[in-house]
């Protein structure tokens, strides 16, 4: 403790300038992991923190026996999945195609194209969708129409949202990963192909020798980080395409959604807290484990 | 000297080609379609729906959206006002933590460190970081509900730290010897050295204050605070149209253009950041590229 104070004294100023940014992390991050605790309550609004009564596990029990948490899961993990996966691959692609094509004008031409989405808001994104699928005024339903085939009413099915939430997942995230991606290969020293070509070594030999081989890391380390984060979700995506239509919840609703409905839908907030406490403390897990394994692979790469 | 292009170079070109302008292209349709719905005409949407091409090209959503342009004018001033404090402010207290934490010589810098970092490893959920904010913070319906909690994050911190760490030790020492106070070192050397860094953690920051909706959708309750992107979000979603002069000075079975009408407002809205992207872009490209490189 003397060690502390002498410390205070000798670095004053650092402390100072660093003061206010832990006072933000105590307010809005230490504080609310005290509020956990509403998820052993039966809460309600006057009684506040410690006024609710207490029930144990009650609500946990709930949600595994309702089903809920099983399937919130299945949906969280499954959707992340495919996220990183498929955009992770997709983007790998890009950026290969990208850093071998000739012409500068059309490399920054598509570069700038694919990044655009990145900079939108989700509220559009929601706009965009409905364009597409709605069916009355949708561009797909319009087309359908013109053909002379039956409107396809997407709002009463399920099955197509899976698509169509991670098609727009991906095309949100292409041309940021992209450039992850291009940046590493930039990194990639021009030797190793000069020498590939003057050993007769064609453009697929050279990717698929030295390219790829040399974006493993980055790709495996960017799956890696991304799978510590698998429990939590795209709440902006979900919400801005599916919004509160319980028909469609089957297939799209995750655990920020479910959280986000006990908190502004169904005022459940013992119910909410609890699925809030269990996705965060599944996901620490995760990332401890993801970081484990980072660290016994690539320890430079480890988080901390 | 001839160029030889070999067949599998040929081959892989014309595919290369084909693959990335097909994604570009399904990258820019859907904002097309909202371009092109915002100059249909309201009864060609609700006969045929949306198209490519408006067979009926009319400027009349456009018309309606400026004849009475306050409450978008109003919300472009609350986004605005919120992205710039927000950017600079948070920029401010970031590069500060950063330049801290970055400072080997500093004994609590891993604690430190950690204590910041730990809260992305866990955290209260969303519920009673609602309930602290609303509750015990007493920020129901004000702007700073809006302004505070995005400011700082522990990630932008770390990456922050990160671009720092990268200045050489002996600038600081010798600053120090020369008589120069922590703060000194920081504004007058550090902070000039990590302008690739304020650049991209200033746009991730001005880039999620400028498309925030979700705070406004929990915290704001009165219409005239309502920022661009939450306000854009409540036309969209509900029938409720913009309050405009149009529909009152028209005969009574005028219907008002509800669908191209939402479109317009869309495309309004967006419009700064479209303009503006290409150009942020490269401060993005160039930071990214630094980032992804240090690994």
């Amino acid at each position: 403790m003397s060690g502390l104070i002498a410390e205070l004294r000798k670095n004053k100023m650092l402390f100072l300038m660093i003061a206010l940014v832990l006072v933000f992390f105590v307010v809005f991050s230490y504080f609310p992991m005290v509020g956990v605790y509403y998820a052993f309550t039966n809460y309600n609004f006057d009684g506040g923190l410690f006024g609710s009564p207490f029930v144990g596990m009650q609500n946990f029990k709930f949600l595994y026996e309702s089903g809920a948490l099983l399937s919130l899961t299945k949906n969280t993990v499954l959707y992340n999945l495919a996220f990183i996966f498929i955009g992770n691959l997709l983007q790998l692609i890009c950026a290969i195609f990208l850093s071998e094509l000739a012409s500068k004008w059309f490399k920054k031409t598509a570069q700038s194209i694919m990044f655009l989405p990145f900079f939108i808001s989700f509220v559009l994104v929601g706009a965009f969708v409905f364009n597409l699928f709605n069916t009355e005024t949708g561009v797909i339903n319009a087309l359908l129409r013109q053909f002379g085939l039956p409107s396809y009413d997407f709002y009463m099915n399920t099955e197509p949202w899976k698509y169509i939430i991670v098609f727009f997942n991906v095309w949100k995230g292409l041309g940021y990963g992209t450039v992850i991606y291009l940046a590493a290969i930039m990194s990639i020293s021009d030797e190793y192909h000069e020498a590939a070509k003057i050993d007769g070594a064609n453009i697929f030999h050279r990717i698929r020798y030295i390219t790829i081989p040399m974006l493993i890391p980055t790709f495996i380390l960017l799956i890696l980080l991304s799978l510590g984060g698998i429990l939590k979700g795209q709440f902006d995506l979900f919400y801005q395409i599916i919004g509160n239509n319980g028909m469609l919840y089957e297939s799209t609703d995750i655990i920020d959604t479910y959280v986000y409905r006990s908190l502004a839908v169904n005022f459940d907030i013992g119910m909410g807290t609890a699925a809030g406490l269990y996705q965060s403390f599944f996901g620490f897990v995760l990332v401890m484990t993801v970081n484990w394994i980072i660290k016994k692979t690539r320890e430079d790469y480890a988080l901390f | 000297m001839k160029i030889r292009t070999e067949r599998s170079t040929l081959w892989f070109n014309i595919v290369g080609y084909i693959v990335i302008s097909i994604l570009s292209l399904l990258c820019l349709l859907p904002f097309w379609l909202i371009v092109s719905g915002s100059f249909s005409s309201e009864a060609e949407i609700v006969r045929d729906g949306f198209k490519i091409f408006p067979s009926e090209f009319t400027i009349s959503a456009y018309q309606s959206v400026f004849s009475n342009p306050q409450q978008i004018f109003k919300a472009y001033a609350v986004s605005i006002s919120l992205t710039a404090v927000g950017t600079l402010v948070g920029l401010f207290l970031i590069s500060m933590a950063g330049y801290v934490l970055s400072r080997k010589d500093f004994k609590y810098r891993n604690t430190l460190s950690f204590f910041i970092y730990f809260t992305t490893l866990f955290s209260g959920g969303l519920i009673p970081w609602y309930i602290l904010i609303v509750k015990y913070l007493d920020w129901k319906d004000s702007y700073l509900a809006l302004l505070i909690p995005m400011m700082v994050s522990a990630w932008n911190i770390i990456l922050m730290k990160n671009f720092m760490k990268s200045i050489p030790e002996s600038i600081i020492e010798s600053a120090k010897i020369d008589g120069a106070g922590e703060f000194t070192i920081y504004s007058r050397l550090v902070l000039p050295l990590s302008t690739p860094g304020l650049a991209t953690i200033g746009l991730f920051l001005g880039l999620a204050y400028w498309n925030d909706w979700f705070s406004a959708n929990i915290f704001i309750t009165t219409e005239a605070k309502y920022p661009l992107q939450f306000l854009l979000y409540k036309i969209l979603a509900s029938a409720a149209v913009l309050k405009t002069s149009v529909a009152a000075n028209l005969s009574a079975d005028f219907k008002p253009p509800t669908e191209s009408l939402k479109m317009a407002v869309a495309i309004v809205v967006t419009g700064p950041i479209i303009f503006l992207y290409p150009f942020l872009q490269r401060y993005f490209v160039k930071g990214l590229t630094i980032g992804a490189v240090k690994g």
